[in-house]
């Protein structure tokens, strides 16, 4: 009898828990669009990452990959606020005014634009990741690592955010090693292993020994390990492509937010806001550190680690100085977010001019 | 025995009839593919070419879709009939785009009725220019049409990049890649409340009108026709061949450019990096599976758009690939080229034992 009891008791109490998960699935659906293949182990890769956990967690989820910025991205946004889905991650810049556009017809679903600054209804929220503080300790190891003192920089577009690594990233070398330069070249693309390829191969014809990337394929850490000089992983652990050229990459992790996010769906706490984290909220992740890099520096950059998840340390502390020699940020200071959001100009120490 | 033959002329019926042929048989693979990928061929069928066009809205944007395909390969009938190889209008769109986009943006702070029909023209003149590189440069310096206008595709979305990321970007935009926003009275208005189809598809109907009219009822219409046959047989007959590689060349050109008006003042409403999902090489499939007649395009065409709508809820609903879709457009040429094989030759059976 005294079994029985137990039995059912433990029996009923699993059936309430599937119960729970299975209620909590079956109401709140999510979708995600993508700009790429799920297949690019870069920047969309990710995110599905970042998708799968929220399924792991209970929910269910829809994604459709490829999906152009052009005329299309409304059609495939409406389709997905049109079939059941609650809350809609769009993981483009480029789909900022066609989610804008449709979450106004949609006020019940929810809209989660990541890297856009338009928020023009209740239902839309942005978010994004301080990507600058993984740059920061790519620009410690760089300095360190580097021979030639010339640093190779593959850049994407011209964008306030792509700055700002080049920025963060400089400044760091030089605090470890005043006499580096940063060569950038810029590949116009987000993703074309090709151009990546060139732009990495020119330059290590100029002398650069460590290469690092804001762009999205393989291609680069690939060039680097055929030509023999270090380079970094972006977005996801790219390791296993190049394992003697890549010392660690910044991964980009956005399922704990993704988690929370749903959650919040599913719990009636979601609202509007702008979400902008970094290290310390687990966002931007740094991969294992590479046996080749020394003892001294691998301490030194888990420390750094520490301290930029702690806030101890910024990645923009004065005093900064522009390529001309103007103060940008005054000595004890640290950049505001205003200042980060809208930064269009190179730092000292970056070679060349941004293209206009 | 069964041996092969040329046909001593090419079958009319089997002509119209190859297009349907290929697209059955892409009907069949596809629906195999979807067997071994793990889905029920006739449900990812159905989800792929019924589901998206099952409501008004569905349809609307069927026939959005399908705009640009019909006028762009509307002008390539132009080139394609009479022996050009115009490959670039994907460049043509582009440039077209940029210089319409150009012109709506000098109005973005104005209103008025005249600035839509300035916009327009403004995109059929690009266009035209853009086009007028590979004709030119075929006519007087003998160069390859199809690797000018295929290598200037490339310039065009270069010079589009430049523009929005430098000159032309959004001031008030953070510099992200992207133009302002067009004023209304630059935007093609729309034909019905809620729905996104737009005026363009007017110009797609009068491009279909106008070049039936010239193929079928004008002697340039004739000299296409026989300078697509043989270049010689036009030389002979003493046909200006430069002017008329030209003036294909230039409606084409202009067919391109209007669907890039089309996307920009229509759907998109501003300059971005990809105002084009690549409709200008889809249309060279859709102007050859409707076999170069204008009524074939208005067909081939929806039938290719919907190869694009059907790939987007085949991923929504069932999780098949998006790319599918691609697959879909290269199994359609594929099969078309190969049962062309049908029109020029015939099987014939033979007794083995004579």
């Amino acid at each position: 009898m005294h079994k029985f009891l137990i039995r059912s008791f433990v029996s009923s109490l699993v059936l309430l828990f599937t119960l729970t998960v299975a209620a909590v699935a079956k109401d709140v659906k999510a979708a995600f669009v993508y700009i790429g293949p799920t297949g690019d182990h870069g920047w969309t890769y990710q995110h599905d990452v970042g998708r799968k956990a929220v399924e792991a967690a209970g929910f269910k989820t829809t994604y459709v990959e490829g999906v152009p910025e052009s005329a299309d991205a409304e059609r495939v946004l409406r389709q997905l606020a049109n079939s059941g889905h609650d809350i809609i991650f769009t993981t483009s810049f480029g789909y900022m005014n066609p989610t804008n556009k449709v979450a106004k017809e949609f006020p019940n679903v929810k809209f989660e634009h990541a890297t856009g600054y338009k928020r023009e209804h209740p239902n839309v929220a942005t978010y994004a990741a301080r990507f600058y503080e993984g740059r920061t300790i790519l620009g410690t190891i760089a300095g360190t690592m580097t021979k030639s003192n010339v640093i190779g920089y593959v850049a994407s577009f011209p964008i306030p955010e792509v700055i700002r690594g080049i920025n963060s990233f400089t400044l760091a070398a030089q605090k470890v090693n005043p006499n580096i330069k940063t060569k950038i070249v810029w590949a116009f693309t987000w993703y074309d292993p090709g151009k990546e390829a060139e732009a990495a191969k020119a330059l290590i014809d100029q002398g650069a020994d460590v290469i690092a990337q804001h762009t999205d394929s393989t291609a680069i850490v690939q060039m680097a390990e055929k030509a023999g000089v270090y380079a970094f992983g972006q977005a996801s652990d790219m390791d296993k492509f190049a394992p003697k050229a890549v010392l660690t990459s910044v991964e980009n992790n956005w399922g704990p937010y993704y988690v929370d996010r749903v959650k919040a769906v599913a719990n009636g706490t979601w609202s509007q806001k702008d979400t902008w984290h970094g290290i310390g909220d687990g966002m931007v992740v740094i991969s294992g550190l590479d046996s080749q890099m020394p003892s001294d520096l691998q301490s030194k950059v888990k420390k750094l680690q520490a301290d930029l998840a702690s806030g101890k340390v910024h990645s923009f502390t004065g005093p900064i100085y522009d390529q001309k020699g103007n103060l940008m940020v005054a000595e004890g200071k640290t950049a505001d977010d205003g200042m980060l959001a809208g930064m269009m100009t190179y730092v000292k120490g970056v070679e060349g001019d941004i293209p206009k | 025995m069964i041996k092969i033959v040329k046909r001593d002329q090419p079958s009319k019926a089997i002509f119209f009839f190859t297009p349907v042929l290929a697209i059955f048989l892409t009907l069949i693979a596809g629906g195999i593919i979807f067997y071994i990928l793990g889905f029920k061929p006739f449900e990812a069928l159905k989800f792929f070419f019924i589901v998206p066009i099952a409501d008004k809205y569905g349809f609307s944007e069927l026939l959005l879709k399908a705009t640009p395909l019909c006028l762009i390969a509307i002008g390539l009938s132009f080139c394609f009939k009479s022996n050009n190889w115009n490959i670039g209008a994907e460049g043509q769109l582009t440039f077209g785009a940029i210089v319409s986009g150009g012109v709506a943006l000098l109005f973005y702070d104005q209103e008025g009725f005249y600035i839509l029909p300035i916009v327009i023209l403004a995109g059929a003149i690009g266009g035209m220019i853009y086009a007028s590189i590979p004709a030119i440069l075929k006519t007087y310096f003998n160069t390859n049409e199809i690797l000018v206008s295929l290598m200037l595709v490339y310039v065009s979305k270069l010079i589009l990049d430049y523009l929005v990321v430098g000159p032309w970007s959004n001031p008030e935009g953070f510099n992200f890649p992207e133009t302002r926003q067009f004023s209304d009275s630059a935007r093609l208005p729309l034909l019905f409340e809620g729905l996104r189809i737009h005026a363009g598809i007017f110009l797609a109907l009068a491009a279909v009108v106008i070049s039936w009219f010239v193929f079928y009822k004008t002697y340039l219409g004739f000299q296409m026709k026989v300078s697509g046959f043989s270049l010689k047989t036009a030389k002979y007959a003493g046909y200006k061949g430069k002017k008329m590689i030209i003036l294909v060349f230039l409606i084409s050109g202009a067919c391109a450019g209007l669907a890039g008006v089309g996307e920009i003042t229509g759907p998109i409403g501003q300059l971005h990096r990809e105002v084009s999902p690549d409709y200008g090489f889809t249309a060279i499939i859709v102007a050859f599976l409707g076999r170069l007649h204008p009524v074939g395009i208005i067909f081939a065409s929806l039938v290719v758009a919907i190869t694009y709508l059907g790939a987007e809820t085949a991923q929504i609903f069932l999780q098949i690939p998006k790319y599918t879709g691609q697959v879909f457009q290269g199994m359609i040429l594929f099969f078309l080229l190969a049962s062309d094989y049908l029109l020029f030759f015939k099987f014939k059976f033979i007794d083995s034992k004579k």
